[in-house]
């Protein structure tokens, strides 16, 4: 059959899936974007156990494979009386994973804004708190945007592991098809293209809108 | 419930070292051909002809906008759907040396970029020829800002050579199923290779860094 | 509005013909005029100082020469020869990267920012290029090298990297490194512009040395119009891409004839 035919017939599986791939980037997104901000936070701690626990976390999720840690959440956790749905086994993964690279980042965007923004705060006597969240946090968060970017589409393609326990993403019905058709490069390769389309047209001008919003609230535009 | 068995630990832990080996060899010879991939995708990205530059850019972002374990399935399974047959252990090879040679060619073009105007305009002032420029100027001050990256590319390759398992290669992960479906049991395999990895990941992130300070020292530059 | 290149001479003939000539010299960023139909002659052996407040042009008239950018319109000679264009086939068309690394070689530049190379030692920065281009062998150029450091006053320095040495010692290294190629014309562009004022004595002394030991041709942008004053043959007052005034030092400094001159100077003499 032609492509369009294919298309045509495998289009709405596809479509399926690719929907499916885009849920568990978002939930996984959420997820690891919370751990950063806490694990981040944590990290610049000077509570020595604060500090150690955010670290043996990073280290822990950062030194070993997301498809490792996937297979033990989903296998390996009903041991311990855990038991975990395919979907959620999936994206808390995936968010577990990605959020360990991301307190780095947070950690690096908040210790990149100028010390006299602090000092500053300070003498104005501002609560930490009130500090963090309303001088730091929002410059910290412009200077982690374009990082960040690239670690959510590091997010999405994480996502395509969670085919192997059968979520049925997009990655899932590309191999789906081919084992039905063993047209290989028509499955996988528009796979493909809709991981692209989604990167490169979804995330990447997503952050630069961000990024440029951003920008205006902070008057430096 | 959980029960850890030392005596299946015992076990299974010969076939899992074996399975390391393969792991390890896989992920040296995926960034060899990163390394080198990677160095002629990044100048071929800076050659006179705008036509040849752009279409290597667009490549290597298709390669780094979509997922590893999708381009390793469309190697291995392309192939016999056009006459090609390939093994796994090639298909991966492929697969994870192209995946990460798009990497690279981006840490090699930002180590470049990362040396100042003026370093260029000093060896334009001194008559040096182009060649001369990168190999004798240039490149080795790319090389240290480089360095941390493809590093974190080398851990990187290694920790994803699990998806490998996907089309049959027998590394670690494979192993692991294999075995955990033989006995019916997954919890000592699976935390035996995510301890493997971390065993093998972290001195090396360490020794990595130590290297990227010596190498900084030595070459008279400003330590980070 | 560009000139046809066949209003230039294919090289500039006579009994007496200036090292460097500038004519009719226009460059441009975008719309932005920089140098605006420049015409300048520096004489062989000539200490030519330019001067004038920031966005007239004056470190755009020593990179023009350099070729670190192309003009957009006009000539530059250098010993009559064209450096920015080449004759092919009996005219004259914009130089390929071959020529211009060619002629490059009678020029030589230092920069504010000294652009020394990080990853060699002071030795090794001055050896480089007479090795790879000039082909000297390594013993000539060490030679060579090392004669130039202690020249100016760095030989004990030579094993040491730019990140051990001071602003000072590298903008002197940057100068003897720039004259083991044996330019005939030096230019200095703002070259004490970084430094502390502390250390600015041991730069201006090395170029004084230069001046009157040697029959360079040197063009020198800067702000310090002390030593200026002191060095030069002529000044030359740059306003809006074009030389408002020019003269012998002490007449420009004493006598400004033109307005803005003078109140370039004055506010000059303010801020000292």
């Amino acid at each position: 059959m032609t492509y369009v035919e294919f298309l045509k017939q495998y289009g709405p599986q596809l479509v399926d899936g690719s929907v499916t791939t885009a849920m568990q980037t978002v939930l996984a997104a959420v997820l690891a974007i919370v751990i950063a901000i806490v694990a981040g936070l944590m990290r610049l701690s000077h509570n020595r156990l604060v500090y150690g626990t955010a670290t043996v976390y990073i280290e822990i999720f950062r030194g070993t494979s997301l498809l490792v840690q996937l297979y033990w959440i989903f296998f390996v956790l009903p041991l311990f009386g855990l038991s975990l749905e395919k979907f959620t086994a999936g994206y808390i993964a995936v968010g577990m994973n990605l959020g360990a690279y991301g307190a780095e980042l947070v950690r690096g965007g908040i210790l990149s804004v100028p010390k006299g923004q602090w000092e500053a705060a300070t003498a104005l006597s501002m609560s930490p708190a009130k500090r963090m969240i309303r001088i730091i946090f929002p410059q910290a968060f412009l200077n982690m945007l374009p990082p960040w970017g690239n670690l959510l589409i590091e997010l999405l393609k994480g996502t395509a592991l969670v085919a192997l326990i059968s979520v049925a993403d997009l990655m899932f019905i590309a191999r789906k098809i081919n084992g039905t058709t063993y047209l290989s490069a028509q499955a996988f390769g528009t796979a493909l293209i809709i991981y692209y389309l989604m990167s490169r047209g979804f995330v990447t001008p997503f952050m630069r809108w961000l990024e440029v919003v951003m920008t205006r609230k902070l008057g430096k535009a | 419930m959980f029960d850890w068995r030392w005596e299946f630990v015992g076990d299974i832990l010969p076939r899992l070292i074996k399975a390391t080996g393969n792991t390890i060899l896989a992920a040296l010879l995926g960034y060899g051909i990163a390394v080198v991939l990677g160095l002629i995708l990044a100048l071929a990205q800076r050659t006179h002809f705008p036509l040849l530059n752009r279409s290597v850019r667009e490549f290597v972002e298709f390669i780094r906008s979509t997922p590893l374990v999708l381009q390793i399935f469309f190697v291995f399974y392309v192939g016999p759907q056009f006459g090609i047959m390939l093994s796994p252990w090639t298909a991966g090879m492929i697969a994870i040396g192209l995946h990460y040679a798009s990497y690279l060619s981006e840490v090699y073009r930002a180590g470049i970029d990362s040396v100042p105007r003026g370093q260029w305009e000093a060896a334009t002032s001194l008559s040096l020829s182009p060649v001369r420029t990168y190999s004798r100027i240039i490149i080795p001050q790319a090389i240290p800002t480089a360095f941390a990256g493809m590093g974190n590319y080398l851990v990187g390759i290694f920790k994803d050579t699990p998806m490998l398992s996907v089309i049959g290669v027998a590394e670690l992960m494979h192993t692991a199923n294999a075995i955990g479906s033989e006995h019916y049991r997954f919890l000592e395999p699976y935390t035996l290779v995510g301890l493997i990895f971390l065993l093998i990941s972290l001195p090396t992130a360490g020794a990595l860094r130590r290297a990227e300070a010596k190498i900084r020292e030595k070459m008279g530059l400003r330590q980070i | 509005m560009n000139s046809s290149l066949k209003d230039y001479p294919l090289k500039l003939q006579g009994d007496h013909i200036p090292m460097v000539r500038f004519q009719n010299v226009t460059k441009r960023y975008g719309d932005l005029v920089v140098l605006d139909s420049l015409d300048l002659d520096v004489e062989e052996g000539e200490m030519v100082t330019i001067i004038g407040p920031s966005g007239s042009g004056k470190t755009t008239v020593l990179r023009m020469l350099m070729a670190l950018e192309m003009i957009d319109d006009g000539v530059i000679y250098v010993e009559g020869e064209p450096m920015t264009h080449m004759v092919k086939s009996g005219t004259l068309t914009r130089a390929d990267k071959k020529y211009l690394r060619r002629q490059r070689l009678n020029i030589g530049m230092c920069f504010q920012h000294f652009n020394l190379f990080p990853h060699m030692t002071a030795l090794e920065n001055c050896i480089e290029a007479p090795i790879q281009v000039l082909g000297l062998s390594k013993a000539e150029a060490v030679d060579r090298a090392r004669g130039l450091l202690d020249m100016v006053g760095l030989l004990e320095k030579s094993d040491e990297h730019p990140s051990r040495l001071s602003g000072g010692q590298k903008q002197r290294v940057a100068i003897a490194r720039s004259l083991a190629m044996r330019p005939k014309v030096m230019l200095f562009d703002e070259v004490t512009s970084a430094l502390d004022p502390e250390v600015i004595g041991e730069v201006t002394q090395v170029i004084r040395k230069l001046v009157d030991k040697h029959n360079l041709t040197m063009l020198m942008v800067t702000h310090q119009m002390g030593f200026a004053r002191e060095i030069s043959d002529r000044v030359c007052f740059f306003y809006d891409g074009k030389i408002e005034e020019q003269g012998a030092p002490d007449q420009l400094f004493e006598t400004p004839q033109k307005e803005r001159t003078q109140q370039f100077l004055s506010a000059v003499l303010e801020a000292n």
